[in-house]
Formats: structure tokens, sequence, C-alpha cells
């Protein structure tokens, strides 16, 4: 019998708001433990919670962004758990009535099918304080609490995930679009975006759903791959041997690739759900709505489906720059000021300037380098001053390194494309005393020869002057030099 | 013992035209409680010596201060609920779990409080957690009731309507979630306030029941109450659910015309358990009001008798919930042995919390449960609704409502603690108000013939404490009660 997974995820994303949910602390990571506190986020005695609006704000542009359906009322409830770094022993969240519900996004598979994901729910809540366990030579637990109350939705989506790589995508897609609409920083390695697979497995066809085991700490994007890869091998094993799934709790050990149990349902919390006395229930009326959908930027989607059709980019391309809404953006300004293909800026800003930026371990935003110095070193190969190759090679890494204008750097180091066919002449000469092997085969009379040895040529003369001749003029200029001397 | 007989409205007079000085009357009061501390008990903190150095301060700001700039507490010490939290006093809520906890901040009320000038010169005690009907479950004691020194002062704001009543606190301010402030106002002679929910922030009161909770002043007389009233009211942007509406002039509202006032005796309270003496006074008292121009009708409100049950589901639920911080873990007294951390957990809050809070506790863990929220506090809330609409009901044709605040004057100490039923059952009148969010004003009315005081309670509409106001302060001159005890 063959077996299919059912796969659900459940995202927690922290809100980009400038402080935390429930008081006026700085949200901000990083900073000396238990500076960003006060009563209300410490659970003194006496203190209240007070909704930030701005994290409703980022919130409901979360849920419009996912397609969901926004309620006009919602509540907050209390989940009740006793843990050091909880001050209050419960986490203040929404319940039984979330504010947004019923969206969906869609992923698109290696193989081009596109796939609709539906997001069960989605609610607000706030974020508990961090415990960190001393090692042998300590024996304390350290609870810091300025996580607590870092505001968080949590975005539940229904089950339609059937594999390890549709969860990995469904996630970056998650991720993609809150980091565009501002209101994530997409990092999952400081737990800004974390989540936890529901994982069950039942014979293919079926529609009956197993008994799902939930994943806990699956901190980036191979290890969501990879843990649910493992827990539906495991679950698989297990029934195949005989055996039956049970619902519990597991934990990823990323280090050893496996699943293991964490808490069994029968010792699973009774979180004790109420609603939150302390906070009135969440009216979103339809002007704020109005204001927040006022506020987003175009979607990824939209924009990706607006380069391919107004720049003729493939679809893989869009797909590349719309997955930052900054080298969107700088694609865009970048042809504005480009005359020429849209479609030559998106294969430089792709496969050379990304690349550098890479290499350099820079961000878009870090580099110097603006849109409108791209265009313009791509005019400047347009028009013939400097090769591609010195483009690519030369000039762009100086900018990404240092700054400076294309023309400046081309002006400084020299770089300008040697067209002049005299010039020229002399170093193609210079080459084929050199390359006499080369020289042969072009007088050998096969043409196919005769084009490889031409190109090979060229090659050495582009070496020769580090890429500065003008390839188009030795492309006629070689066969002519060679035919003239023999 | 001069100044400390006088009402909170008349050292306010006294003092802006600058004929005391704010040590005078502090170093009065703080030998007044000195002399009296043994007998009742009253205070769980005193802060002598910070209340002399601040009085003293303000002493010399006063010789500065023109007689118009002098603020309304300018001076005048005042004494607050030990669950109410007055920045670096300690601030124990009478629980072993809290003995040395001083608080971080002030609370709403005593920013207010203090920007008019007032002095906080202690705590007084009352049940651990304000869970209690007698004081009596104060780990720092019982406070005795200066009536009756073997009786107790009711609770859970006893030691403040104690030292109210023994004039060893000029006013103080209570917590009522259940009756609170009101039952011990009543079995001391005093006045004490329950506002409508949200007229007050609860910002730095330490949460017993958070739907119910509400703040209030506990004073000698009417006036002085409404003029605590002035200046502790108001929305509050640290509690969301403070009410964004004006305050009115509480003392401009004491001369508020009453006659024609419409005022309702719900035939539900008057019948079984309550005391003969207690129904008489109270029977007397509504005469009085009649001869002060008042109608009075028989109103009923049908699920009265309902309140305690769904009272002691939903207080017990949240307290459940609000009581969970305190585990050891950062601010309260921790367990010295313990195993891990689950033991550090249940050892702290066996040995922290006292038997009450702990059946509590245990009651809302319980309701609160997988498969009894339905059953028990979704029930609970239902009900409350329908107690929160007899009211509405009633409102539509009356103006107020009368009743009796307790069902017996002071009971002896000890009487009641070995059942919890009967304990609860003295909140059967003051209860409801908690629940549907409605005003409560409890007040003097008359003696038992044990020379006992008797206490009257008028109900108003929501955010109307103007109306209970003026109807108090014609009744209590009409009354002319005496409610300074010989101790």
């Amino acid at each position: 019998m063959e077996f299919e997974a059912v796969i659900g995820l459940e995202v927690h994303a922290q809100l980009l708001t400038d402080t935390k949910i429930f008081c006026s602390c700085k949200n901000r990571f990083g900073d000396s433990p238990n500076t960003n506190v006060c009563p209300v986020c410490l659970g003194m005695p006496g203190s209240l919670p007070v909704l930030n609006r701005k994290a409703v704000e980022y919130a409901v542009k979360a849920a419009i962004a996912l397609n969901c359906k926004i309620n006009s009322s919602s509540i907050f409830a209390r989940k009740h758990y006793f843990y050091p770094d909880l001050p209050k022993a419960y986490q203040i969240t929404q319940y039984e009535l979330p504010f947004a519900e019923h969206g969906w996004i869609e992923i698109e598979n290696g193989d081009g099918t596109k796939k609709r994901i539906r997001i069960r729910r989605i609610h607000m809540e706030e974020d508990a304080g961090k415990t960190l366990h001393g090692d042998s030579f300590d024996q304390n637990s350290y609870v810091d609490l300025n996580r607590a109350g870092t505001p968080l939705v949590e975005i539940v989506s229904e089950p339609d995930i059937s594999s390890p790589e549709e969860a990995r995508l469904y996630m970056q897609k998650l991720r993609d679009i809150l980091v565009w609409i501002g209101v994530n920083d997409g990092n999952l390695e400081e737990g800004s975006l974390r989540c936890d697979a529901n994982i069950s497995i039942r014979p293919e066809g079926s529609d009956k759903l197993g008994t799902r085991a939930e994943i806990k700490n699956v901190n980036s994007f191979r290890f969501i791959q990879k843990a649910i890869e493992y827990e539906i091998g495991r679950q698989i094993k297990l029934v195949k041997g005989g055996g039956e799934v049970v619902q519990e709790t597991r934990l990823y050990d990323s280090q050893k690739n496996i699943t293991k149990t964490m808490r069994t349902k029968e010792e699973a919390e009774d979180y004790r759900y109420f609603p939150e006395p302390d906070l009135p229930p969440l009216i979103i009326d339809s002007q704020w709505l109005d204001s927040i959908k006022e506020s987003l930027p175009t979607l990824p989607d939209e924009v990706r489906g607006r380069f391919v059709k107004d720049y003729s980019l493939t679809s893989y391309d869009a797909s590349v720059l719309v997955r930052d809404r900054k080298l969107a953006e700088f694609f865009e300004e970048t042809v504005s000021s480009y005359s020429g293909e849209p479609k030559k800026a998106a294969n430089f800003i792709i496969s050379d300037f990304l690349g550098i930026l890479n290499e350099e371990k820079k961000e878009l935003s870090d580099a110097s380098v603006k849109a409108e110095d791209i265009a313009e070193l791509l005019l400047l190969v347009d028009k013939g001053v400097v090769s591609l190759r010195v483009a690519k090679e030369d000039i762009l890494p100086e900018m990404v390194k240092f700054g400076g204008k294309p023309e400046e750097i081309v002006k400084k180091k020299g770089l300008i494309q040697i067209s002049d066919e005299s010039e020229l002449i002399n170093i193609v000469k210079k080459a084929l005393v050199k390359n006499e092997k080369a020289v042969e085969q072009y007088r050998s009379g096969d043409e196919k020869k005769k084009t490889k040895a031409v190109k090979f040529l060229i090659g050495q003369v582009m070496k020769e002057t580090r890429g500065k001749a003008n390839p188009k003029i030795l492309n006629d200029l070689i066969p002519k030099v060679l035919d003239e001397t023999e | 013992m001069e100044l400390i007989t006088k009402s909170l409205k008349e050292l306010s007079s006294l003092m802006s035209k600058k004929e005391i000085r704010p040590s005078e009357i502090t170093e009065e009061l703080l030998s007044r409680i000195e002399n009296t501390k043994d007998k009742l008990n009253a205070y769980i903190t005193v802060e002598k010596e910070k209340s002399i150095e601040a009085a003293k301060l303000k002493d010399k700001e006063l010789e500065k201060l023109s007689e118009t700039e002098i603020p309304d507490l300018f001076g005048i010490p005042l004494s607050i609920k030990d669950n109410i939290l007055v920045e670096g006093q300690k601030m124990t809520c009478a629980s072993k779990m809290l003995k040395d906890f001083v608080a971080p901040y002030d609370a709403t009320v005593i920013k207010k409080l203090r920007e008019k000038g007032a002095i906080f010169v202690g705590k007084n005690n009352l049940d651990e957690f304000a869970m209690g009907s007698s004081t009596e479950t104060s780990f720092f004691g019982v406070t005795k009731n200066p009536w009756d020194l073997e009786r107790v002062p009711g609770g859970s704001s006893g030691g403040s309507a104690a030292a109210v009543a023994a004039r060893s606190a000029i006013a103080s301010l209570g917590s009522d979630t259940g009756g609170s402030i009101r039952q011990p106002c009543s079995l001391c002679g005093v006045v004490g306030m329950k506002p409508t929910y949200g007229r007050i922030s609860r910002y730095g009161l330490t949460a017993f029941a958070s739907s119910l909770d509400q703040i209030g002043p506990i004073t000698k007389n009417i006036e002085d109450n409404a003029f605590l009233l002035n200046v502790i009211s108001g929305l509050d942007s640290k509690d969301a659910t403070s009410a964004k509406l004006p305050i009115p002039n509480y003392l401009e509202a004491l001369n508020n015309d009453i006659r024609g006032l419409k005022a309702g005796l719900p035939k539900e309270y008057f019948v079984e358990g309550i005391d003969s003496e207690v129904k008489e006074e109270v029977m007397e008292a509504v005469k009085t009001l009649e001869s002060l121009g008042v109608e009075i009708e028989e109103i009923s409100l049908p699920h009265t008798s309902y309140a305690v049950e769904t009272y002691y589901i939903i207080a017990p639920a949240e307290a459940s919930s609000n009581l969970g911080r305190f585990d050891g873990v950062r601010y309260t007294y921790r367990a010295k042995e313990y195993q891990d951390l689950i033991d550090m957990y249940c050892k702290t809050r066996a040995e922290g919390f006292g038997n009450e809070v702990k059946r509590r506790i245990m009651i809302g863990t319980y309701t609160l449960s997988a498969g009894y929220y339905d059953a028990y506090y979704l029930k609970a809330q239902k009900v409350r609704t329908l107690i929160y609409q007899d009211f509405q009901k009633a409102f539509e044709k009356i103006d107020f409502i009368v009743t009796p605040v307790a069902p017996t004057t002071a009971f002896k100490i000890g009487e009641k603690t070995d059942d919890p039923i009967k304990m609860y059952l003295s909140d059967i009148f003051t209860i409801a108000l908690n629940l549907a969010g409605l005003p409560g004003l409890s007040m003097p009315c008359g003696f038992d013939s044990k020379g006992l005081p008797v206490g009257i309670q008028l109900i108003g509409k929501a955010f109307d404490e103007e109306t209970l106001y003026a109807v108090g302060y014609k009744l209590e001159k009409e009354l002319n009660i005496n409610n300074f005890p010989k101790f």
C-alpha cells in the first residue's frame, strides 16, 4: 500500500512594531537581557494590558495579503501554563474568535504547477520571554523577558500541504509576502518566523485524516523540509510494521535529523482558555480596514505578473526579482533610467549584480550602488564604451566594493573598450604569433575548424587585453588579418 | 485628638486656609494609629518616618503656596488597602506570598491622589488577596471591629473600614469585587462606594476577579466620599476597561433635588436569611426616604437567587488565572527547598497561599478545565447577563434601588471560618451589583440592639453615582447618626 502525507503548518510571525503588543516597551532583538521591560510585560501585580494599535494594523496587513476575511469583532483569550518565561502564567492570545479567517496563498512547485494552500485562521498574540539554560559548569537557568510581549500573528494553514517540498515552498512564500509588506523581517534564525508542522499519513487516495504528530522547533527552510521528510518516513515505517501513529508533540533534532517525543496526548496541557477580561473586544471597522488596505503595497504575485507582461521577462526572472520588494523596486528604477531591453537589465541584476552582492556578503540596502548606476553601466556596454565582460568583472565589483560611478571607474582604471582597428590589428598579430596551432587550424580549410579557431583567438585577445578588446570587431578582424597574412 | 475626628472635607478646607499644617495632622494621625494598632490590627504597614518627612516637606511647600494654589488633598494623610500599589511601599495583599514585595510603581488612583497633594501613611489589612468577608483570612491576623473588638470588621476591606470608623484613618481606598467595600463599611458604620465598573482605573490594583473588581473610597461621611471619587475617577490609558466618559462633579451632585425620585425595593432582598433587626432599621430608613420626598415601590429582580452561585463560578475562575503569576520565579515568596521547577511551583504556592485563596484557585481551575468550561463558566456568564437584564428592566421605572448591605451586623471572630458557604452568603446583597457592573453606596442607617451599626445600600444606574450621593447626603443628614465608636 502506498501512503500520502497530509501536512498543515502553524507559523508564528513576529510583527515589526516599534513597541510591544500590550505596553510601550521597545520591541527590539539583541538588547541586553531584561532591559526592555516594564510592570506590564513583567506581569507585576496590578498591571493591565492595553492593545497596541500599530500591532493590529500590521496583523491586518498580513491577513489581507494572505487573502483572509477580517472579522469586524474578535476577542482575546488567556491561555494558561506555568513556565518561567511566561510572567503572568498566561499568554494573551485569540482562541474562539480570531481576527482573520479563510485565507489562502498560492505556491509554485518545481515543475511550474501552481497550488493553492488555504489558511484556516490568523490570530494575534503575545510572545513569551526566553529561558536560557546554563552548561555543565553552570546549573542555573536564566530568563530574559525582553521578548515577552512581542506582537505575534499565528498563521494556521489547512492540511492542504502534501509534501515536504510544498511545506518549504509554502513557508518561503509566506515569508516573502510578510517581508514584502514590511510586517516581519523574515529572519528564521533569530526566531522572528517560527514554524510547527502537523503531519499525518493515510493510504493514497483516502479522504480520512490519520492521527497527527506535531513537530516543534523547525527553524530554517531546510529543516522544515528535512524534519517533515523524516517524520513522514517514520510514520510510514511505523504503520507498515503494523504499528500505529500516536497523537503527540515531537521535537526536531536538527543535528541528528530525527524527531523525538516531547509530550504525548495524555501529557498535553489543559490551557483553560477563557475570554481576557482586561481587554474589550477588538473592533476593526470598515473605515479602519479600508485605510489599512490603502497602505498595503502591491503584492508580489501581481508585481511578478506585471514584470512578465510589461517587460517581457521570463516567469522565472520575474519570480527572482519579486522575492524581495527592494529588489523589485531596484529593478523598476533601473529600467526607468535605461533605454535598452528590460530583459537585459533583469539578467544583469539577477546573474551578475546579485552574485557579486552575495560574494561580498552585502545586502542590496548596504551597497551604495544605485539603480541609475546600473542603468548607466548597461548603457556604456550598449554604446560599446566598455565590453560586457569588463562591466561584469571589473566595473561592477568595484562599484559594489567601493562605490563610485561607472564612468569614473572606467576612466580611473582605463577600461575603455579598444575599438580602434589599427590598434587591434597589432594586438591580433601578436596573438597569431603566439598561437600557431590555431592559425594552422584556421588554414586547414575546414569551416568548422575555422570558426572554432577564430573563437579561440578572440578569447586569447580578450585575455591579453583583459577584456577591453571589442569582441564584435575582433570577430571580423581576426579572419581578415589571417586571410591577409596568408 | 482634635483634627483626626474631622472629616476629610473639613481638613481640606482648613488646609486651604492654612489653618493647619500637613505635619500637624499627619503626626496626630500617626499617634492615633500607634495607640490603636494593638487593639485593631487595621494596618499591615505604617510608613511613619516617610510620612513625617513628606509632611514636613509639604509644610514648607505650603508656606510658598497662595491659598488658591493649594490642591484639594494637600498634606492630607490617607490610608490605602494593601492590594493597591503605592510606589516604594510594601504591598502584601495580606499574603505570605507577597510579604516582602515592594511596589515598583504607583497605581493610577494613587498617582491622582498624589497629584492632589495626599500623603500615604500606611496600608490597611484585608482578607488575603481580597478573598473573604471578615478580614480573617489575612496572613497578618484579623482586624477587630472598633464597635466590638470580639467581632469582625467585615471584609475584604476590613482594615480600611475599621480604621476609618476608629478614626485611625481620615479616609481610605478599598476595592470591591463582591461587596468588599460595602459590607465592611456596613459592619463598621462608615460610608463606602463601589462605583460603576469602568468609572475608576484598575491599573495598580492587584487583580482578584478582573471583570468584577473596582476601587472605591471608604470615608466617614457621604461628602468625603464624593470628594474622593472626584479625584480618582476617569478614563485611564493604562486600563482598557476604564470608561471614556466625562467625570461629573460629585460634590455638586450632593445638592441635587431628590424629591420625586423613585426608589425600588426588591422583594427578593427582604426574605430569608436576613436578620430581623437589620430589616427593621433598613425599613425605618426607607420611611425616612419617603419623608424626604422619594417615592417607594416594590420591584422584582427575579434572578437574585442565582447571584451568589454565579459569582462563585466567575470570581474564582478569574482569580485562578490572575494569581498564576505568583509562582516563586520573580518577586514573590519562594519555597526554600525543592527538587525541580514543578516542585518549586507546587511548594511555593502551597506554602505561600492561605486556605481560602487555595480553595478559590482550585474551584476556578476546575471550572475552567476542558470539558467543564461550558457547564460552569459559560453558563455563569449567561446567568450574569440575566442578572444584568433584571436591573436594566427595573431601572426603566425607577431611579435607584434600596436594599440592606449585609444580612447581619458584625459577627463574632471565628463564627463563620469553618463554613465557607455561610461566609459567602454574607455578600448575598452586594454580589449582584458587581456582576451587573452597577454602582452601590453603603452607608450607616442605624444600630441593632447590641449597638452594632446597620448599613443600607443604594444601587444606581450605570455611571449614576450622582443620584446615590444626592440621596445618601440627605438621608445622612436626616438620620444624623453618630458613627464614632467608643472603644
